[in-house]
């Protein structure tokens, strides 16, 4: 079958979420991949919010905006998504006029038939269900346990609304529904960017979570605080960012590994902390979850335009790693390998999610948990006789103990310091030489780095290079370019500070594709590589790229 | 039995001499020999000031970490081991100034640290300009017409916020503060210990000002009556009142929830889930 696109819109606190959630959940268990991204309003109540859901045999992790079926909760959200209605699409809505439209009060019709206006999102999965030809077993199987906990009368109420909304829909659709969902044996993980990083970093050994509220990171933050017992892990919501790292780094320190997660303004008050932990050689790992900025910016929405922000932050200069995962597989994956190198080279991690990749649901055939383990670095105190916290050693790793070890003693300064932590200012010897061992552990980090992934480059003759979560993105644009005769490959960058060694084909041309309008990975590939950009493909509206978005700017440009 | 000398170390020490300071550095290292602690089982934490130096002189674990901030190091050191004596050793400028939100917080939190600041009324290492607790008036090297800010009364705040163990030490009466040390580590809760510490480079009065002024709490003083703990902190410039002002029965301390889940090992010690159990977590996330 074809890919299908269906959007849901509605005011905030309408039910948007709660009937894309199910809907995603009911065509996943009915055997089909989904993928669904939200975009919303930073308010609670009212604004329009819409949640995509694309439907597919295969995985398709990309965001496409145009979609085969609109269900509007109100009549005002069908006028402002009825543009992104492909012209041959069913609209679902109270009464919003539309060629192919299934018209369906769900409020009314909750209160008149079933007895309550909350009913209204049963009746709305239960028309999607219904449009889509999905039998009401398996929507039950989904939605039903939902309302468990509330008791008989209100699970028997929902069955009832998702019922009605089934049948309202089949007894409308006529000739304009022409989907069939049949159950398939194909099996999915669906899982977003937040969750697949939490579960990296229990899988990593990580028992201490410090942070303060930023969307789109919150979530990281919610989802370990309600594991904390299973995980094991202390998440503790500080009084500000600037305390969530600095006791992550305090934890660290105490030999715990250490998270914080956060947004861009959060980040800025972190970077004070993230010179400390450069200087005292605390393993450290950061969450960013970029959003369009500046300031407060755009709070729900999604930007890749803190790349260069994080590869600088921080005062003075010490080695740091910047990583950007391509997808919540990946997010798990390199989070386990950001605990075990920031452990490995005492040195702060930042992770690059965004609001697509952090809140986006992604179907995920299997994820082999066994490819990553964690390796821990702490030194074994009986190995020295005279312990030293900073010994300069040839690739500037020192032996990292943590305090009430053993009998050695640790200590950390944020000031220069010898070998033993204390402060220093004999320039031209200790301070000297403790600046060049910070400064060399990143030689051996550069070799411990993966090469950035190819795709397709071979046969290509424009290859577009991205990083972090457009991997998947700039694929499909490739598929629609090659249909139009274009020989297009990628190349695909998950590590982006410091740039792995690599060497770039010959003869290409090469086009860098970022969320930001500054073109600040092409700027670092230039610098790194020496390679020339040929073209620019940059969005910076808050919306996600897109594949038809990709396409259509290349062929606007060359 | 450990005794003062183990916690001796050989390191430069930078404050001016003669300096209070020294009186405070002298009393804990009594007070950690009277408990019998040895260095390995003590962590000082700090951040930057002349009191800030404190733990590199004397000889134990440390992290002397940034301007303010050594307290939510010092709560994220004891959450990762609780069985660390963790000691805040922090002056006005630090835990009242650039960190007094944290100091709030910590006191709301209640880890079961011990908080000492050095509180000489200004700021010492960037030369003499005023601190939370400088009196309203007095003329300091930015504050040149005076100051016009109020005087923050940091002890009625810890009491009003439910600190369990408010205490006020003077740098010159080095047993009285040992013992406040060892009353307050031995508090179960976050303890907090003001101590008056004249300053004789930058301060304004002279430490016999102190000497004159510093009388030790009466016998017959109760450490509970809140109300009168409260009137004991705005006993200042006629007569200052040293002891433990305000006690009471610990509440619940931090992480004391999770604790009770996994033990009281330090997180290093704990081992990892393993990839079975991560993979039963992956599981939910497949359809129903």
């Amino acid at each position: 079958m074809e890919d299908l696109n269906i959007i849901i819109a509605g005011a905030a606190g309408e039910g948007v979420q709660t009937v894309g959630a199910v809907l995603s959940e009911t065509v996943l268990a009915q055997g089909y991949a989904v993928f669904s991204w939200q975009e919303y309003e930073s308010r609670i109540r009212g604004g329009i919010n819409s949640y995509t859901v694309r439907i597919g045999e295969t995985v398709s992790n990309a965001p496409r905006m145009e979609a085969d079926i609109l269900l509007a909760l109100n009549d005002g959200a069908a006028r402002k998504y009825l543009s992104r209605l492909k012209p041959d699409g069913v609209l679902i809505a109270p009464s919003e006029r539309w060629e192919r439209m299934i018209p369906i009060d769900f409020t009314k019709t909750a209160r008149k038939e079933i007895g309550k206006t909350i009913y209204a999102n049963s009746i709305a999965v239960g028309a999607l269900a219904g449009t889509l030809d999905i039998d009401l077993d398996t929507l039950n199987r989904v939605l039903l346990p939902r309302f468990e906990r509330k008791g008989e009368e209100v699970v028997k109420a929902n069955r009832a609304a998702a019922e009605k909304g089934h049948a309202l829909a089949k007894g409308q659709c006529r000739d304009i529904c022409h989907w069939r969902l049949p159950r398939r044996d194909d099996r999915f993980v669906l899982i977003n960017g937040n969750e697949a990083i939490c579960l990296g970093a229990a899988h990593a050994g990580c028992r201490f979570v410090a942070g303060y509220p930023m969307t789109p990171s919150t979530e990281i933050m919610t989802f370990l605080a309600k594991e904390e017992d299973r995980l094991q892990i202390l998440v503790e919501q500080a009084e500000d960012e600037i305390a969530a790292i600095n006791m992550a780094i305090g934890a660290s320190f105490a030999g715990a590994r250490a998270m914080t997660a956060t947004s861009g303004g959060g980040f800025a008050l972190m970077v004070e902390a993230i010179s400390l932990a450069g200087m005292t050689e605390t393993p450290m790992v950061i969450i960013l979850g970029q959003r369009p900025g500046p300031a407060t910016g755009l709070p729900t929405r999604t930007a890749q335009g803190d790349l260069l922000f994080a590869i600088h932050a921080g005062h003075g200069e010490f080695p740091k790693l910047v990583l950007a995962p391509a997808d919540p597989k990946d997010a798990f994956h390199r989070i386990v390998d950001a605990f075990n190198l920031a452990d490995k080279y005492q040195i702060p991690v930042i992770v690059l999610t965004d609001q697509l990749l952090a809140e986006s649901g992604y179907s995920i055939p299997e994820v082999d948990v066994g490819k990553s383990r964690p390796v821990f670095h702490l030194a074994v105190p009986a190995a020295f006789e005279d312990y030293k916290r900073y010994r300069i050693t040839p690739e500037g790793i020192s032996p990292r103990l943590y305090p009430g070890q053993s009998r050695h003693l640790v200590g950390a300064d944020s000031d220069e310091h010898d070998e033993e932590g204390h402060i220093t200012e004999d320039l031209g010897k200790t301070a000297l030489s403790m600046y060049e061992k910070r400064l060399r552990k990143t030689d051996a980090l550069r070799r411990d780095l993966p090469s950035p992934e190819r795709y397709g480059v071979d046969d290509a003759e424009i290859v577009f290079i991205g990083w972090g979560s457009s991997r998947d993105t700039i694929r499909e644009a490739l598929d629609l370019m090659k249909a139009a005769g274009i020989r297009a490959g990628s190349i695909h960058f998950t590590t982006v500070w410091p740039l792995p060694d690599f060497q770039f084909p010959e003869e290409k041309r090469f086009w860098v594709v970022e969320s930001n309008a500054t073109r600040q990975f092409a700027g670092l590939l230039a610098g790194t590589y020496g390679i020339t950009v040929s073209g620019h493909i940059n969005r910076y509206d808050g919306l996600p790229l897109t594949p038809e978005f990709i396409r259509n700017r290349f062929h606007e440009q060359r | 039995m450990s005794n003062a000398e183990d916690f001796n170390n050989t390191v430069e020490n930078q404050w001016c001499p003669g300096c209070p300071n020294f009186g405070i550095l002298k009393a804990f290292k009594k007070a950690f020999a009277e408990m019998d602690k040895s260095p390995d089982q003590v962590c000082l934490v700090s951040g930057i000031g002349q009191a800030a130096k404190l733990p590199h002189y004397l000889n134990c674990n440390f992290f002397n970490g940034l301007h303010g901030r050594a307290l939510p190091a010092a709560q994220g050191i004891h959450a990762a081991n609780p069985n660390l004596t963790t000691v805040v050793v922090t002056g006005d400028g630090d835990c009242y100034g650039e960190g007094g939100n944290h100091f709030l917080h910590a006191i709301l939190r209640n880890p079961d640290i011990t908080v000492v600041v050095h509180n000489n009324e200004l700021y010492a290492l960037t030369k003499g300009q005023a601190s939370p607790t400088t009196l309203p008036g007095e003329k300091r090297t930015l504050q040149m017409k005076g100051v016009e800010k109020n005087q923050a009364n940091m002890l009625a705040m810890a009491m009003i916020n439910n600190c369990t163990f408010v205490a006020r030490g003077f740098a010159g009466e080095i047993d009285h503060l040992k013992d406040l040390i060892i009353r307050g580590v031995r508090h179960k809760g976050l303890s907090y210990i003001d101590v008056v510490q004249p300053c004789i480079t930058w301060g304004t009065r002279p430490v016999s000002w102190y000497k004159e002024r510093v009388y030790q709490l009466e016998s017959d003083y109760d450490p509970s009556d809140r109300q009168a703990a409260l009137e004991k902190t705005t006993e200042w410039w006629e007569r200052i009142p040293i002891g433990v002002l305000y006690q009471t029965s610990p509440r619940e301390t931090y992480a004391a929830r999770f604790r009770n889940v996994v033990g009281g090992r330090a997180m290093a010690e704990m081992e990892p889930l393993g990839a079975e159990a991560v993979r039963r977590v992956f599981e939910g996330y497949y359809p129903v």
